[in-house]
């Protein structure tokens, strides 16, 4: 039974498969999606450019979304930046998200990075809702070398209008080793806050202003010192967060 | 060829050779096609019954065979649900209960039963969110002889919330975001306006708390986005009845919304109340009266002068009106009240064991335990309708005690947009069974923050209000309030397969709504009147 309910959450093609059905199951079927087993999605992307403070133009997007049922989905998430016209990050995570409670999301899956490396993951972790209205996430990778990293990220929105809006976040990375391919040291590796005002001509459509502040941190910052890079950044640009 | 069920097929013999033969037939046809309709200003498509949102009056008296030949020019499958009526379950348009079928694209379904009793009633769609796109309309079925509500004019107020939107897409965005509609959230500005007001501590208590709970004080409305709608006419339009000074004029409102309750009064005029969802009471006088989607009253008003009065109903998060006028002549309009204030809902509209649990030092100040859903803002003195009022006009058949209580908790989950029954969807749930002639008690326990409107098909219930065992009114919807319990007793005399829900179209949706059979197992025991389902599919 659940992994019929699995298979139907993760399968694109149930809708299609449903003619297979005898009529009577069909109908009750049709009852059941009609009236709390139906299947929807929300995407979100965001797309911006902007520059540091060295005057480097950087672009980046961020695809966070999903298609499922209430209990089981589909989560698919992406993001990446080009620095000077070059790729410098892109990942690309396909996750499978069941609630487990009332703000409350498991999501196992996997992660695969083509830049800096190009690298598989499996990937652990929840999503959701903390009390004061933090949008929560904390995801666990382990690497196809054996290599273990976590992530840490809230956001929250304040409003101060109905339309324009404030959302302050912040991004922990830690490593539980040294990944020498990646410059990165055991500990906390890198983080980051921001503050992202938005206007919300529609739920669907908002152009904002992006400003945030990311630093290495330990060993990663040793590295990225011996390098000859900056252990910090701060960044400005212009964006549009769309949602369908 | 579709399958039919044996029993059915049984029943079907017998209904033909049942039907007296001294019925008056009454008969009607529907035909339902989506048309651009002009309601905003701009012409959308939207479904609409012989061409008009709303759908055309019903008009029967008790005792005819009712014949309603509807037709579906829609390209997706449609049904009709005759709101109200008692009727067999084959002929009460919830698609798989009681055998019934969808009116799939092209083809006719005729609905026959008996018209078993009188009063104010509505049919609408039962299928997806149709009954948001349109497909809605009245019912009026009077008595063999004389009406016992003398009046001299009869209108039928039929109030909707239309939207531009799609329904499916509505239903699609609440599930994106359920907070996708919430356009009139507390916002930074409004916390320090609190502190201001009501001190540091104050504020920040109720704002940590609220957010918590991560709930919004501001969720009176899950939908927003309307233009609220008098018999299909906007506020602009202004629907008008007319009346000459002096006269009884009964006006037969039905809450035929997806999503709005409203506040409903007509300024200058006492209302008096003679029927709640069809059913006779004994009257009573108010000033206004909130009522829930799917609800009806009937109320008798005599206006004196020679002026226009202003049929004003304003929904609970005061984002509108719908609008009519009583005039003496076309044409006239009266003045539209002010909007009042919205309310904000406090921790009184949270359930007391449910908020224990979650966090057992809650301190509740004085002001805490006022309901903030219930403030309608009516000026002092006044009188608004409440079900304590009502008693039932004649004298119940069924006085007993109820045998046996079944608990109804409504729930939800407000963040993902899911709405249950005792913590189930529909989709998740086995049905209630209830047995053939017992008398239970349904004892409603809402642990959400909005109110529902719990509907059930096929038979009335009795609420549970105070008045004694014969004066219990009949209701087919029921509001159960934000945080509150309600009991309501209902004896199971219409075998079937009967659907039981939030009559706010979008937590039926997403889940609120359960079958509930009424069934025994000896079939030589099932009345005769039961087994009148001959109506039949066919195509075009």
């Amino acid at each position: 039974m659940h992994n019929k309910r699995l298979l139907m959450a993760l399968s694109l093609t149930t809708a299609l498969a449903q003619p297979a059905f005898a009529a009577d199951h069909s109908a009750h079927a049709d009852m059941a999606a009609e009236h709390g087993g139906g299947i929807f999605h929300m995407f979100r992307l965001e797309t911006d450019a902007g520059s540091n403070t060295d005057g480097t133009p950087l672009q980046s997007w961020d695809l966070d979304g999903w298609i499922g049922t209430d209990e089981n989905k589909l989560w698919i998430k992406s993001e990446g930046e080009r620095a000077d016209s070059k790729l410098e990050s892109a990942e690309f995570l396909a996750l499978y998200s069941r609630n487990i409670s009332t703000f409350w999301d498991a999501q196992a899956g996997i992660r695969y990075d083509t830049k800096p490396e190009s690298t598989a993951y499996l990937t652990l972790g929840i999503n959701g809702l903390a009390q004061q209205w933090f949008e929560t996430e904390a995801h666990l990778f382990v690497s196809e070398h054996g290599d273990v990293t976590a992530r840490l990220r809230q956001e929250n929105d304040l409003l101060l209008t109905q339309k324009l809006i404030l959302q302050p976040y912040v991004e922990v990375n830690l490593s539980a080793q040294d990944v020498h391919e990646q410059d990165i040291g055991a500990g906390v590796t890198d983080g980051q806050i921001g503050l992202q005002t938005r206007y919300e001509f529609t739920r669907k459509f908002a152009p904002y202003v992006d400003v945030h502040y990311g630093r290495k941190f330990g060993e990663t910052s040793s590295i990225a010192k011996s390098n000859g890079e900056n252990n910090d950044e701060l960044v400005g640009s212009f964006g549009l967060r769309l949602m369908f | 060829m579709r399958t039919h069920h044996p029993l059915m097929m049984a029943l079907l013999m017998v209904g033909f050779l049942a039907t007296p033969a001294h019925a008056k037939t009454s008969e009607y046809t529907l035909t339902i096609e989506r048309l651009p309709v002009n309601i905003t200003g701009k012409p959308i498509e939207k479904i609409t019954v012989n061409g008009s949102i709303p759908a055309p009056t019903l008009r029967f008296t008790e005792g005819d065979e009712a014949v309603i030949h509807v037709t579906n020019k829609m390209d997706e499958p449609t049904s009709i649900h005759w709101h109200g009526l008692l009727l067999p379950d084959a002929m009460d348009g919830v698609t798989g209960f009681g055998g019934y079928k969808a009116i799939e694209p092209g083809t006719t379904f005729t609905y026959r039963f008996p018209v078993r009793q009188t009063g104010t009633y509505w049919y609408h769609s039962h299928t997806s969110g149709q009954e948001q796109d349109g497909l809605y309309g009245s019912i009026i079925t009077s008595p063999k002889g004389k009406d016992p509500i003398a009046a001299d004019r009869d209108y039928v107020v039929v109030l909707s919330d239309f939207s531009e939107e799609h329904s499916s897409d509505i239903m699609a965005n609440l599930k994106k975001s359920s907070d996708y509609y919430a356009n009139a959230r507390l916002t930074v500005g409004d916390f320090f306006a609190d502190i201001k007001e009501r001190g540091w501590d104050k504020a920040f208590k109720d704002a940590k708390d609220w957010g918590d709970m991560r709930m919004m004080r501001t969720d009176l409305a899950d939908v927003t986005g309307y233009t609220f709608l008098t018999n299909g006419k906007s506020p602009k339009q202004n629907w008008t009845g007319l009346f000459k000074p002096g006269e009884k004029v009964r006006l037969r409102f039905i809450n035929a919304s997806a999503m709005s309750f409203f506040d409903v009064r007509i300024p200058g005029l006492k209302m008096s109340v003679v029927q709640a969802d069809g059913q006779g009471i004994e009257p009573v006088t108010v000033d206004e009266f909130r009522f829930a989607p799917a609800e009806t009253y009937d109320v008798i008003v005599t206006p004196k002068d020679d002026k226009a009065y202003t049929i004003a109903a304003e929904p609970i998060d005061r984002t509108g009106f719908a609008i009519g006028t009583l005039a003496t002549r076309e044409g006239m309009k009266g003045e539209i009240p002010p909007a009042r204030p919205r309310a904000l809902l406090s921790m009184a509209d949270m359930n007391m064991e449910m908020m224990m649990k979650d966090d057992p030092d809650m301190e509740m100040t004085p002001a805490d335990m006022i309901s903030g859903w219930a403030k309608t803002g009516m000026p002092e003195g006044q009188k608004a309708l409440s079900y304590a009022d009502l008693r039932y006009a004649g004298v119940q058949k069924d006085q007993r005690q109820p045998q046996r209580t079944i608990d109804v908790r409504l729930g939800g989950n407000m963040e993902r947009y899911i709405w249950t029954i005792n913590e189930k969807k529909f989709s998740e749930a086995e049905p209630i069974r209830l047995k053939y002639g017992e008398r239970v008690r349904l004892n409603f326990t809402n642990e959400t923050m909005m109110a529902h409107p719990m509907h059930l098909h096929g038979m009335f219930v009795q609420l549970e209000n105070g008045q004694p065992a014969a004066k219990l009114p009949n209701k087919h919807t029921v509001i159960v309030p934000p945080g509150g319990s309600y009991s309501v007793l209902v004896t199971a005399d219409e075998i079937g397969e009967w659907a039981f829900h939030c009559h706010l179209l979008y937590h039926m949706a997403s889940g609120m709504m359960r079958q509930v059979v009424v069934a025994k197992l000896d079939a030589a025991d099932v009345p005769a009147t039961e087994t009148k389902a001959n109506g039949g599919h066919h195509a075009q």
